[in-house]
Order: structure tokens, then sequence, then C-alpha cells
């Protein structure tokens, strides 16, 4: 296979980082030619919308993250179904493996992650054994359910638990293995942790903490798996929810600098000039810690990648809004929660830590504050109304000792900062002594 | 492209702002009809903020970077090029929350009866801002900026 063309632009993957990509660049370069490589057949499709789908709160069609026709008047030329295979980047080029090559000006790797399968073994030549992260997961999932009684989530984080959540609202016996002595044990503290626990629970799932599968039984499909502590118990369907790993196959052997994701600065380029990565692949600057990180989540990926789309273009932006941010809900808990996440009874040096829980409402709110009073990171359990605020307040590192105790009103907002803080914030959004 | 500025000196912390925020967003567009015979009461999409004597309302500032659109999962959230709305689009939402987690106004409502959130679409399809021209003490006003 020869030449297939040559492009100013070209973007490695077809998700929430491309997409980001896409619309930063054309907001400022309506000319340069772009391309795009797509190893699945779909439509840009949003995976953090899988546990809506399979749940059945939406059709196939809205799963689709921008409209069907959105490449076409973006002018993009997709080359579906292909994967990239190698960069050469002396010659700034990239193979398929089909063995044709792109030429680029620009080259953004946005290619996401991949779900890691423990070294159990069977767990991945199993039938009905799958993770829950793309279409091919959700078509087998979908395939599979009309006879599916009993279910096993491996893995107790945020995914597994959607999972865990959705097949039970299916109707299925649900039961969650994880290897911690709590659930979701990376993302939140331990009492948010036990509210979830509490919730799933009373809602019927069945927990197994410390605990993972030691065998895995079954020639074809798994019947029935052991747990480590030797309960056993009866499956037909088996999804592994154990994390994502970045893919970083392109990077390696280019001089592109790999720390678990792909390195990039603040502009989000590489090492290599013109070669710039986003999203779940990418390792990028979390501005909370200062630390450059894998930072895996829809707004990042999105962010990431339409900064990546300006510089690529041309215009200097920094990436700087990115750090560890979620929403999540299982059955009737809402959480939000962002910044570090400080657990267990040891405060490290210099942070201090306020909460509040409150039983009869069941809601918590926690903030992690530095010396200078800035909040480093917070949860929000049951009560998440305007929530963004505070994700305001630590971006603009402001010192929030002035008003700490009006952090856990329920209806905080702009009118609780110290005057002059406020309509700063708020700058010419109001206006002053204009009668 | 604008947006509504208050003047909370003149703010007289009425609230009614946002009950006919709620009405320009019932069927009817009646103040008494939406409040008492539509099947949902109709919701604000604005809040008065208060640390009394201080009020002012404060609602969607329609960012030229808009941090909820970037955090939708679904694309329920989009930047109109032409108009500079950010708007929502509730047949494509599927009530995440992640818009709440980053609207840094607070701009973004939860419907409590569903799993939905709602926004100020600057009264999309109606002929004056609600809230503006409604306001008894022009504490609120349209800017083109
Ligand atoms: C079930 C689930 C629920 C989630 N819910 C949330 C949520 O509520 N909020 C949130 O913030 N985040 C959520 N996430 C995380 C979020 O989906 C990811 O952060 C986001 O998808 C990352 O986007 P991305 O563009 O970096 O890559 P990805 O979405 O991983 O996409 C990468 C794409 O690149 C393609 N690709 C990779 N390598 C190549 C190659 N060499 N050649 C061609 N194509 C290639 C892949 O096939 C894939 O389509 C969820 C994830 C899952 C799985
Ligand atoms: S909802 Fe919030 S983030 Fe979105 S445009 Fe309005 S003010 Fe900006
Ligand atoms: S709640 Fe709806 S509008 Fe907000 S981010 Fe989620 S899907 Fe988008």
């Amino acid at each position: 296979m020869g030449n297939m063309g040559d492009y100013d632009y070209l973007i490695i993957g077809n998700s929430a980082g491309a997409v980001g990509c896409i619309e930063g660049l054309r907001s400022m370069d309506k000319n340069g030619t772009v391309a795009l490589v797509a190893e699945e057949e779909h439509h840009v499709y949003s995976r953090a919308l899988i546990p809506y789908y399979l749940g059945g709160q939406i059709t196939r069609n809205k799963m689709y993250y921008r409209p069907r026709d959105f490449y076409d008047r973006a002018r993009v030329s997709v080359i579906k179904e292909r994967r990239a295979v190698k960069i050469h980047s002396a010659v700034r080029m990239v193979e398929l493996d089909n063995g044709s090559r792109l030429g680029y000006g620009k080259l953004l790797l946005a290619t996401g992650g991949k779900p890691v399968y423990p070294p159990i073994s069977g767990l991945d030549k199993q039938q009905n054994v799958f993770s829950f992260h793309s279409m091919k997961d959700v078509l087998g999932i979908e395939r599979e359910l009309p006879a599916v009684r009993s279910a096993v989530v491996l893995g107790g984080g945020v995914i597994g638990l959607m999972a865990a959540e959705v097949l039970h609202k299916r109707g299925l016996d649900v039961h969650v293995l994880e290897l911690a002595d709590r659930l979701l044990a990376p993302v939140v503290d331990e009492t948010t942790s036990h509210l979830v626990e509490g919730a799933l629970q009373k809602a019927g799932v069945t927990l197994y903490l410390n605990n993972t599968i030691d065998q895995v039984h079954g020639t074809q499909r798994v019947e029935s798996v052991t747990l480590k502590d030797g309960r056993s118990i009866p499956c037909d369907l088996l999804i592994v929810g154990v994390g994502v790993a970045p893919r970083v196959e392109l990077a390696q052997g280019t001089g592109i600098e790999v720390n678990r994701g792909i390195v990039v600065d603040k502009n989000m380029q590489t090492a290599v000039p013109g070669i710039y990565a986003c999203g779940d692949c990418a390792s990028t600057y979390n501005f909370v810690t200062g630390a450059g990180q894998n930072l895996p989540l829809w707004p990042n990926a999105y962010l990431g990648g339409r900064i990546a789309g300006f510089n690529m273009a041309g215009m200097e932006r920094a990436f700087v809004q990115g750090t560890a941010m979620n929403a999540m809900h299982f059955f009737d808990i809402n959480i939000i929660n962002a910044g570090i996440n400080v657990t267990g009874a040891e405060t490290p040096d210099g942070l201090d830590v306020i909460q509040e829980y409150n039983k009869d409402t069941q809601t918590y709110r926690k903030f992690i504050l530095s010396e200078k009073g800035h909040i480093k990171g917070f949860i929000l359990v049951g009560q998440i109304a305007r929530a963004g605020i505070f994700l305001n307040l630590m971006r603009r590192k402001t010192d929030v000792r002035a008003f700490i105790k009006d952090l856990f009103k329920t209806d905080f907002g702009y009118a609780d900062l110290p005057e002059t803080l406020r309509w700063k914030l708020l700058q010419d959004d109001v206006i002053l002594g204009v009668v | 492209m604008g947006r509504i500025k208050a003047k909370p000196e003149v703010c007289m912390g009425c609230h009614l702002c946002e009950v006919w925020c709620a009405v320009a967003h019932s069927k009817s567009k009646h103040i008494i009809k939406a409040f008492l015979y539509e099947e949902e009461k109709p919701l604000p999409r604005l809040v008065v903020e208060e640390k009394l004597p201080l009020t002012f309302a404060l609602q969607c500032r329609h960012c030229a970077e808009p941090d909820c659109v970037t955090a939708c999962i679904s694309g329920a959230l989009s930047k109109d090029p032409e108009t500079g709305r950010v708007l929502h689009n509730p047949n494509q939402c599927v009530g995440c929350y992640s818009c709440v987690l980053t609207c840094p106004y607070g701009s973004i409502f939860i419907n409590p009866r569903k799993r939905e959130v709602i926004k100020c679409d600057l009264c999309a399809g109606l002929d004056t801002l609600y809230c503006v021209s409604h306001c008894p003490n022009g504490a609120l006003v349209y800017e083109d900026c």
C-alpha cells in the first residue's frame, strides 16, 4: 500500500479527545486538511453512556456524541476500521495496519485506554466475559443478557459499580468482587465508600470485599467462579472492570516520553515536535498537585483535545484546568468530588481536613485545605447542587478561611463570599453602583 | 452575543425573576395557569443569591468557552456559534451531572423530578427575556458584549 495522502492535521482515535481537538482546531483554522484514523467501525460515540444505554434509559442513536454529519461539516476525512501501527516521526508519517501511510503536519494521539484483564487463568478466553468499555462490549453484553440470571462484576471502582447497578436494574443477581477492603477506594474516602456500600446492599447487590477470583470454571463459557476465600458463585455473565491502561503503543520507539501515559507539556505537545497527545492515553498537568498525571475523565479528554487543537493550529493555549473530578451516582446516591482525596486517619503535612456528615439526610461534605486556605479537594455526597462553585474556588486558588463554615451550607453560593472576592469572581457580570 | 447582568444595589430580593423564568419555561406562559394546572410545575433556571441585605440574581453567563459543554458526556450541551447561546437538549441529556460539577457559577440546575438538568436558554423562542422584562426594579439588564 502506498501513500494515502498528506494532511495538515492527523488525529488518531475517535472519541472525546478527537472531537475536542477538531472543534478547537476548526475554530482557528477553517482550511487546513484534517484526517482521523479510527480503529472502531462506529460513528463517534460516548463510552460514558454505556451504562445509560444498557440500563434502557437511552436508545442506541443517543450514544452518538455528535450528529451523523459532524465530520462532513468539519471537513474531516475519516479513515475507519484502520489502526495506526507506527509513527515515523523523522518524516512525519503514520503507518496503518494495512501498510498504507499518511503524512502529517501536526499529529494528535487520542488513543484512549484499554481495559486491564488481571492475570487470572481462563478469564479472557470465555464467550461470556466482557469489559464495560466499548461498543463491542455493549453488543456482546446485550447478546448475552436474555439468558443471564447471575452476573459477577470484578472490580468495585466507578466502572464496576456502574455495571453492577445496570445489571441489577435488568433483574439479574449481581455479585461485586473488590480486592480492597472498601468500594471506590482510590476515588473517594471511607465515609463515602460506606455510604455507597449501604446503597448497593440495600438495593440487593451482593458485595465481596477483600476478595477476587481464584478460579474460573467452564470451558467456553464461565459457569461459576471460586473466590479467594473459597466461596463459589454461579455466573453466566462476567464483567471485568478493574481499570484501564493508557494506550501508549504508538509512542514507543519515537522518542516520546512515556510515564504510564504519554507525557505532554501544558500545550499538550510531546517531546517530539509536532506530536500532541490528550485524554486517557496521556499524562497531563493536574492543577491541584502540579504534577503530570493520568486523568482519565471525559472533561479532561475533551478540553485537553480542544487545547491541543488550538496549539496545533498555532494559537498557544495551556491546559491548566485538569484534575481528578467525578460526578457519579449509584442508586439513589449522588456524589461529586474533585482534586485530591484524603483517606484514612492521617492527614498529609500541611493539609487540613474539614467535614460534616448528617446521618438523617445522608449528606456528607468534606474539604481538603492547604495551609493557605486553598481548597485542594472536596467530596459532596447527597447534596451536590452548584458544586462547580467549589471547583471554581479551587481553580482560582481562593483562600476560603474567612467563610469556612459557610462551605457546609446547602445553598452555598456567591453571596457567601467576602464582598471584594465575590465581585472579582463575577467580574463584569454584575454591575455595581449604577442606579 | 450578550448576557444578563445583575445590579445588586437595586435588587429587592423579591424572587420575581425566578417566578417569571419558570413561567417562561411553562407550556401556557401564564403565571397562574402554569403553576395551578400544568402537569409539571415549571422550574426556574436562575437563582436569587441572598445574604441579607445583599441580594442579586445569577444565571448562566453563556461563557465564551463553557465548562459545562466541555464536560457533557452526551453532547446535550452545546454552544450555538451563531447566537452564542449555550443550549441544553433535554432529549440527549442523561442526568450525569458532569455539568453541575464544572459550571463555575452554579448555573446548571438539577431537575428534582427526573434525571435531567435545566439551564437558562436566554428565553429561546420568546420575544423578551422574562427575568429582565419582569423585574419590577430594573435589577436585571441585558447587555451586549
Ligand atoms: C462505562 C464508562 C463510563 C464512564 N463514565 C464517565 C463519566 O461519567 N464521566 C467521565 O468524566 N468519564 C467517564 N468515563 C471515562 C471517559 O469515557 C474517558 O475518559 C474518555 O472516553 C476518554 O476519551 P479519549 O478520547 O481519551 O479516548 P477513548 O474514549 O478511550 O477513545 C480512544 C479511541 O481511539 C481508538 N484508537 C486507539 N488506538 C488507536 C489506533 N492505534 N488506531 C486507531 N484508533 C485507535 C480507540 O478504538 C477508541 O475509539 C467513563 C468510561 C467508561 C468506560
Ligand atoms: S452553564 Fe455555567 S459553564 Fe455553562 S455557559 Fe452557563 S455559566 Fe458557563
Ligand atoms: S447532566 Fe445532561 S447536560 Fe449535564 S453533562 Fe450530563 S448529559 Fe450533559
